[in-house]
């Protein structure tokens, strides 16, 4: 194992967070306080709780995967579409290092950044909202869950850009809408039929349901569902990012 | 002494179909320089990629120091440093930052000392708090050689390393080349500039459309490929050559004044008898020169033989 590899990697991606950080932290927790003040106090103030919950604290765990699913997607995925694109990924290439041990370090310093930034957030919804968590370790385990397997997806993705647009189009065009859509800023059973069973194709609607599970002990789908759907996507991410290595696919040519 | 990589039958035949090696053999020897001369295109950097991980090969074997560069793909790369043909460098980085990534990527601990020795040979201990982007092209390359010798690697591949590079740099290269033979490092360049090649190879190899076309010594292949010439100065321009000289193929030159003969290395002995058949016909000499071909023209003559 190339220990001294793997940190490398790591140090390297923290290091552009802490230098980007205006626009690594603050604006993502700039805009969770935007949804806050708009859906949580100013409209939330006129909705109903949900199962017992405030409008407000209900829609906490949706906009944390929100942030989490984005940010991990685009920190994981810049990171290692960059150096393709300027070429310095020669060096990565070259080195002594394992496919895993760059997973690991890339990935591993999205993931973190992405964890962190979710902390920070919940220290934020603290400030517009009132809210305690059921079962913090479960929430500390989704939030790592979540985060390793959409850094992992990130990380196909900067793979698989060629350009700028492609490495912005699938969050774009897909993630974010099916984060919207996945019961984000509502229960799935307040939807009518067949859009609930349509519903239960998002995959994001069981990141979600376990997420908010955690928080608050209740949730839209089953917890083992749930978590089983989470290790899905994970192993689903890893199987093809291991495809990506043994192949080649548009890093070696 | 002994043999430090191996290529055997490396091919490479890139995705759109384009054979861009066909079949390379070669063997590196410990602690030569070894320069690496073709033409743009000529499959060079290709060849250079491969061994370091850069590219897949097609075909073949390629073995570091004893590790298949597939198999033992880690003890063969940590031997190797690398000075690609294209400037890629970090952005933001601060020097000494990128310089630190480079050894730990390539699994060596954290040595200050070894970094800063490495950065004030290279003229850069002043600027390596500085980010990368504010550096000339000249520093990024000197940035680009600190991080190839980073980890210390037993082998250095230097591609095109003085194309576009100053004087200044140039010559600090070249001392730099020097000392890390005298350290035993291998070192394999490739350049156009043929008088390097000349002037630092121990042994020159020639690249062209894919394939190794010959590698030698230096000073052997000057004698197996040198073309000579011999310019006589004549006292009075010659009218036309007589009959007997014809077989010597005598160019006349500068109004007939200068008569010009080609041979190869091995018809040195050729010379006296021409300059007797000379004396014969009361051709006067006033002055003569010889003149060896540069690499330079061994090389275009090989590269423009039809094959
Ligand atoms: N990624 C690639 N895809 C297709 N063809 C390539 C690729 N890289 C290089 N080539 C082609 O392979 C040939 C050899 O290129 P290269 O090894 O860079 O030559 P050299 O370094 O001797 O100039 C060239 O004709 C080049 O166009
Ligand atoms: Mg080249």
């Amino acid at each position: 194992m190339n220990w001294h590899g793997i940190t490398a990697i790591y140090r390297f991606e923290m290091a552009r967070t802490w230098r980007t950080l205006m626009q690594s932290i603050a604006s993502p927790v700039l805009s969770t306080s935007l949804y806050f003040i708009v859906f949580g106090t100013a409209i939330g103030s006129r909705m109903g709780s949900i199962d017992g919950i405030s409008y407000g604290a209900f829609i906490i765990p949706g906009l944390l995967m929100l942030s989490l699913l984005s940010e991990s997607i685009s920190n994981a995925s810049f990171g290692i579409f960059f150096p393709k694109f300027s070429g310095t990924i020669y060096e990565v290439l070259s080195a002594p290092v394992s496919p895993f041990e760059i997973v690991a370090g890339y990935v591993g310093a999205a993931a973190t950044k992405s964890v962190l930034l979710g902390l920070l957030i919940l220290a934020t919804a603290r400030i517009f909202v009132d809210y305690s968590i059921v079962h913090p370790l479960w929430t500390l385990l989704f939030l790592l869950l979540t985060a390793v397997t959409f850094s992992l997806f990130g990380f196909i993705i900067g793979i698989w850009a060629e350009d700028f647009q492609q490495l912005q189009l699938i969050p774009l065009m897909v993630v974010t809408p099916l984060t919207f859509l996945g019961g984000a800023f509502y229960s799935i059973s307040m939807l009518p039929e067949p859009w609930q069973t349509l519903t239960l194709f998002n995959p994001v609607v069981y990141l979600i349901s376990g997420l908010r599970w955690a928080f608050y002990g209740f949730a839209d789908v089953n917890l083992a569902l749930s978590l089983g759907m989470t290790a899905f996507f994970l192993i689903a991410c890893l199987a093809t990012v291991s495809w990506i290595f043994k192949r080649g696919y548009r890093i070696r040519s | 002494m002994g043999t430090i990589i191996e290529i055997q039958q490396l091919s490479k035949t890139y995705a759109n179909d384009f054979r861009a090696l066909k079949g390379i053999s070669l063997s590196i020897r410990r602690g030569e320089i070894l320069a690496l001369l073709g033409p743009n295109g000529a499959g060079k950097t290709t060849l250079i990629s491969i061994v370091c991980g850069i590219v897949n090969p097609s075909g073949g074997q390629i073995r570091v120091d004893g590790f298949d560069i597939n198999r033992d793909y880690r003890a063969a790369r940590s031997k190797i440093g690398l000075v690609p043909q294209e400037l890629a460098t970090d952005s933001f980085e601060s020097v000494w930052a990128t310089v630190a990534f480079s050894r730990g990527l390539f699994g060596k601990p954290p040595d200050p000392a070894y970094l800063q020795r490495l950065l004030q040979q290279l003229s850069l201990w002043d600027k390596r708090d500085a980010r990368i982007m504010a550096l000339s092209g000249g520093m990024k390359r000197r940035v680009m050689i600190a991080k190839a010798l980073s980890h210390e690697p037993e082998i250095l591949f230097l591609d095109e390393p003085t194309a576009g590079v100053d004087v200044e740099l140039r010559q600090d290269m070249w001392a730099m080349v020097r000392e890390l033979r005298e350290r035993g490092v291998t070192i394999i360049l490739t350049t156009h500039y043929i008088e390097e090649a000349e002037e630092m190879a121990d042994r020159i190899g020639v690249i062209n459309h894919g394939e190794l076309i010959l590698v030698d010594d230096k000073a052997a292949l000057m004698t197996k490929l040198g073309r000579k010439e011999l310019r006589l100065h004549l006292q009075q321009p010659l009218a036309s050559i007589p009959e007997p000289l014809h077989p010597y193929r005598l160019q006349q030159e500068e109004d007939n004044q200068v008569l010009v003969y080609h041979f190869d290395a091995q018809q040195q002995s050729a010379i006296a008898e021409l300059l007797k058949q000379m004396a014969r016909h009361d051709i006067e000499i006033r002055d003569l020169h010889t003149r060896e071909s540069s690499l330079e023209e061994i090389f275009v003559n090989l590269v423009r033989k039809p094959r």
